[in-house]
């Protein structure tokens, strides 16, 4: 563990202020200790947002909800507004880390979440996203909870959290304010980057930034949607393979509108289009769902040990679109 | 006597736990007390070309940076006769001694510091610099060799046997053959291993979590060569240790040799990650059964083979034959042990070490049998009931095993339980029924206690064993309190601590069997004592009687014919104007081991959910009946077991270290990606205790309860996702990608 110097911020423009200077933030801490603890990160400065005014779930008149970065994951899960609007993303709340965790954690700093590749966990070993140009180890090494969708030849490690999985689901946006008080929204879908050949740089945001909070649009109220995680014990364990499935069905079941994305399986929170295609128009049933679902893995490169993600991954889709639609 | 054994007494030490009064090792605030931190080798095998201290000796707050260049020199003399816990061939790692690196994770350097923070810092400043050569990172059973001598005379035997099992193998009309193999695994008891070493001259006291406080000094005295007198080591309460705190781990000698350094108490705690390296493991096996039987379901010839991970530094083996050896009746048997050196920490006994894996591998090929015959799993088991110990010619010391099958059975339900795999479902997911059988030697080691009795009435039970969580605190306090006829909340027990009287290794199951009856002997002794006194006494009720015409009942000494009133002890202790009154007692194995086999039983029975598309098993009930002799207390006695279910449950679907053999390394060093059950993976678990009271086997009547709890549940587990899918998966653990 490096020395760092500490230090609260009061709002938002003070905390852009510290993070244009390199400082690197904390919140509920539930990442940053461990990534601390293990030397994966070395800030000179941490700066602590937890006295920012960003705590909170409101709703907006347009019936929009907005939730603040800081409110802790626990309390957006009791959130009956959210619950019964989005039940997707509540869903996924409940399935994440433990209660404990949920506590402490927050919505922003789950965007940040860093990759649990074992490699970027381990300093002894080279990782691309930790140390630019040192190698990837996941290629061919332990990579059973690797991505099979969006890697490169530099980096297939998985963004793990499930909160953001669900936000793409209802189209949710991120909304940003830089050091210099400008402000703008960035589609959840949008916020990670894929690997490419810079792994280390993982979001849309520029050093600078402060997360203040997400808007769930109203207009993506009224669709059915479900969130499946599958996973290796009951609980308190990252996805092998998730679905947040949002869709909207007319008077004859058919589907009008669809949004699936899949977690635990791709470099970034992964949205399935063609399978919202093979669903849209269609008179949902299960023949339906298993057909669409076979697209979730389309493009998919697999490794030693995540071949099995690919049929996981289809079925995963498959379970949730039959959920969501209530077919099961 | 009032009954206080076999009563579910509360953990005496519950209160001082849950309200932080307790004392573990890390928590001993001295005066003075500093850090280190440990720089750990991050190559599987080499040596070191050179060191860089300068960096980390100008960091603040650093007091020292140990490295081989500057450590002192250990005479590291070896144990004449060792303690079956330490490794019977080879020798300990010796540390900061050379510069050769012997595995991934091996400390090369310790920082010590003021603070923590600054010796963790201290420790990423070394600048070391590596020469790799090739390393042994594969497991590749074509390398397995016997072990060596030292384990062989330790009865860790490269071949056991009996009859002629190849040709009962050939010539048996109904055959099963398979390969079964389980990961590496890790104890990660929930307290990190620790110490805090503090030197008073020549004198060190050790601080430190350990199950055998005794060893523990014994090895400090060799490696450092100087007279146990002069080492005193405490160990009040262990926060969990499986087995991994049994023997003494280098990081104890390097915190005493940071704190001879620094001239200060020095305390060095692992990281988690340092856990997977620094201590042992459960080795990673394969193993081969080939079973061969009549068409009735009557074994005819048992082979079997298991191959383990070893270290090379040094030679760890275990038990794994034990099992076979005896668990069934069987006329021709054949196991065989070998060993894979790879360059690696050792391994070390975790929970029921050994026996759980060949449990494993012999229970799942029952299994296989039992289908092959088309008989019930259960049913084949009791046709191959071993009325004796086979492989020893022996009696069970006893054996209630028929009681745990029909117990458990009954009260899980298995009459209901269709033969078909894929036969039963509930909604969308398979339901599988398996069980097994359990089993784990019983055995003994001499013990001491002492007992006093005290002014106010109690008495001070001590010994130096040591309660790593099953209840040792609570259990010999109602040994003693029944013996004594004393009410529980006048007995203390103390432990832990190298200046009580000696206790054997509080693991394998045998800390009540052997320290129990010592505790019986040291109330006994303290008795006579005072009734010698009494009886010697110029006056009094109890002058000049002969010692038959007296007896101790209802905590205090009467006339035997029953005139008269009891005299209590505090009363006794009085009128011959003592403050207290001290006995030792004493308990060893004696002629019962040449006469009688002695071993715990047990029957486990479990139900599965499988939901097939998505390739999870969920585990909503598992029932276990055991015999394991006479139940001290039930209430920590049913904890143990439904630990070891836990523990079971873990083996069989979630618990494996991800080695990766460029590094020889474990990747998944930590709690979020090595996973142990939480409490939504545990449904219903029962564990029923069958009557029985073992007098053969010792006075107390107890066998061992701790091991075999954990055995047969993986085996049962895999056993029952076969009945609900038709699917034989012979690798543990049972996860998601090997299902799909």
């Amino acid at each position: 563990m490096q020395p760092f110097t500490y230090a609260p911020v009061a709002d938002a423009a003070g905390a852009a202020a510290r993070a244009l200077q390199g400082a690197s933030f904390i919140a509920g801490g539930t990442d940053m200790l461990q990534l601390l603890q293990e030397g994966v990160a070395q800030p000179a400065e941490l700066a602590d947002i937890n006295r920012l005014p960003l705590q909170g779930i409101t709703e907006d008149a347009d019936g929009a909800i907005r939730i603040g970065a800081l409110t802790r994951l626990q309390d957006a899960a009791d959130d009956a507004r959210l619950r019964e609007a989005f039940p997707v993303v509540t869903e996924a709340l409940d399935l994440t880390a433990s209660p404990m965790v949920r506590h402490m954690a927050t919505v922003g700093g789950n965007l940040l979440q860093r990759t649990r590749c074992l490699y970027f966990r381990d300093v002894s070993t080279p990782c691309n996203k930790r140390l630019p140009g040192s190698g990837c180890s996941a290629l061919d090494g332990e990579n059973r909870h690797n991505a099979i969708l969006g890697g490169s030849e530099h980096c297939i490690a998985v963004q793990p959290s499930d909160l953001p999985v669900a936000l793409i689901s209802v189209d949710a946006e991120v909304q940003i304010q830089h050091a210099d008080g400008a402000e703008r929204w960035v589609p959840v879908e949008d916020f990670h980057r894929l690997p490419g050949d810079t792994p280390q740089i993982e979001t849309v945001l520029r050093q600078g930034d402060v997360i203040l909070g997400l808007r769930i649009p109203a207009h993506a109220r009224g669709r059915r949607s479900h969130y499946v995680k599958v996973r290796d014990r009951a609980s308190f364990s990252w996805a092998l393979a998730s679905a947040a499935v949002a869709l909207r069905l007319d008077e004859g079941g058919r589907v009008t509108e669809a949004r699936i994305a899949v977690g635990g399986v791709a470099t970034k929170p992964w949205r399935l289009p063609r399978v919202e295609q093979e669903l849209l128009g269609v008179r949902l049933d299960r023949d339906r769902a298993r057909l669409a679902a076979v697209w979730a893995a389309e493009g998919a490169v697999t490794r030693s040990g995540n071949a099995f993600k690919q049929p996981l991954l289809q079925r995963t889709v498959e379970r949730a679109i039959i959920e969501a639609g209530e077919l099961a | 006597m009032n009954a206080i054994i076999g009563q579910p007494v509360s953990r005496v030490d519950g209160p001082a736990k849950v309200t932080g009064h307790a004392t573990y090792a890390a928590e001993f605030d001295l005066p003075g007390l500093v850090h280190a931190a440990m720089v750990v080798a991050p190559i599987p095998r080499g040596h070191i070309r050179s060191v860089d201290t300068a960096a980390a000796e100008r960091a603040p707050g650093v007091l020292a940076i140990l490295t081989h260049e500057n450590a002192p020199r250990l005479p590291y003399h070896q144990i004449p006769q060792r303690p079956q816990v330490d490794a019977q061939s080879g020798e300990q790692l010796h540390v900061l001694q050379d510069a050769e690196v012997r595995f991934n994770g091996q400390p090369v350097a310790v920082a010590v510091a003021e603070t923590l923070e600054q010796a963790v810092h201290a420790a990423e400043l070394v600048r070391i610099d590596y020469a790799r050569t090739p390393a042994l990172t594969i497991f590749d059973p074509a390398r397995g060799r016997p072990p060596s001598e030292g384990n062989v005379k330790a009865g860790r035997v490269p071949e056991l046997g009996r009859g002629e099992a190849e040709a009962a193998l050939a010539a048996a009309p109904v055959r099963v053959e398979a390969r079964y193999t389980h990961p590496r695994e890790h104890h990660n008891a929930i307290e990190p291993h620790v110490t805090i070493a503090h030197w008073e001259g020549e004198h060190l006291t050790l601080y430190d979590k350990t199950q055998w406080v005794d060893n523990d000094r014994k090895e400090i005295a060799h490696v450092f060569g100087i007279p146990e007198e002069r080492i005193r080591v405490v160990s009040p309460f262990v926060g969990g240790a499986f087995g991994s705190a049994l023997r003494t781990w280098p990081h104890v000698t390097l915190a005493a040799m940071a704190a001879q350094r620094v001239g200060r108490p020095v305390r060095l705690e692992l990281t988690r990650r340092q856990l997977y390296t620094s201590i042992g493991f459960r080795p990673h096996s394969e193993q081969h059964v080939a079973l061969g039987a009549t068409k009735d379901g009557r074994l005819s010839a048992l082979k079997h083979e298991v191959i383990q991970q070893v270290g090379r530094y040094e030679e760890y083996a275990e038990t794994v034959l034990s099992p076979t050896s005896h668990l069934y009746s069987c006329p021709n048997l054949l196991a065989r042990y070998r060993l894979v050196e790879m360059d690696t920490n050792s391994p070390c006994p975790m929970r029921a070490p050994g026996v759980v894996t060949g449990v494993l591998g012999l229970e799942m090929a029952m299994d296989e049998l039992a289908v092959e015959l088309n008989i019930d799993p259960l049913e084949l088991r009791l046709r191959n009931y071993a009325e004796t110990d086979e492989q020893k010619g022996l009696p069970w010391s006893s054996k209630e095993l028929r009681a745990c099958y029909a117990t458990a059975a009954e009260r899980f339900g298995w009459s209901r339980r269709r033969p078909e795999p894929r036969s039963m479902r509930e909604g969308d997911q398979l339901v599988g029924y398996g069980m097994a059988t359990a089993i784990y030697h019983s055995d003994r080691s001499a013990a001491t206690a002492s007992v006093a009795l005290t002014g106010n009435g109690g008495a001070v039970v001590r010994s130096a064993s040591s309660d790593m969580g099953p209840g040792t605190y609570t259990s010999m306090t109602q040994v003693a309190a029944e013996t004594l006829g004393l009410p529980l909340e006048q007995v203390r027990f103390e432990l832990g601590d190298t200046n009580l009287p000696y206790a054997p290794v509080h693991g394998g199951s045998v800390t009540m069997a052997s320290l129990g009856n010592a505790i019986v002997a040291a109330c006994g002794a303290a008795q006579k004592k005072l009734a010698d006194l009494a009886r010697a006494a110029q006056q009094g009720p109890f002058s000049g009687l002969p010692s038959e015409a007296v007896a101790f009942h209802g905590g205090g000494l009467a006339r035997a014919d029953g005139s008269g009133s009891v005299v209590p002890y505090a009363e006794l202790l009085r009128q011959h104007n003592l403050g207290w009154l001290e006995a030792e007692g004493s308990a060893q194995p004696g002629e019962e081991t040449k006469k009688y086999s002695s071993a715990a039983f047990g029957a486990v029975f479990v139900e599965v959910r499988v939901d097939e598309a998505l390739g999870t098993v969920r585990v909503p009930r598992i029932i276990g009946a055991y015999d394991v002799g006479r139940v001290i207390n039930p209430k920590t006695a049913r904890s143990q077991c439904i630990g070891g279910m836990v523990g079971g449950l873990g083996m069989a679907l979630e618990e494996r270290a991800d080695w990766d053999a460029r590094f020889g390394r474990v990747m998944n060093a930590n709690l979020a990606e090595y996973l142990v059950p939480v409490n939504a993976d545990i449904g219903v678990t029962e564990a029923i205790f069958v009557p029985n009271d073992d007098r053969n086997f010792n006075p107390l009547g107890v066998k061992g309860l701790a091991e075999v709890a954990i055995c047969g549940v993986a085996p049962a587990i895999a056993n029952a996702v076969w009945h609900a899918t038709g699917r034989r998966i012979r690798q543990l653990p049972i996860t998601p990608d090997v299902l799909l």
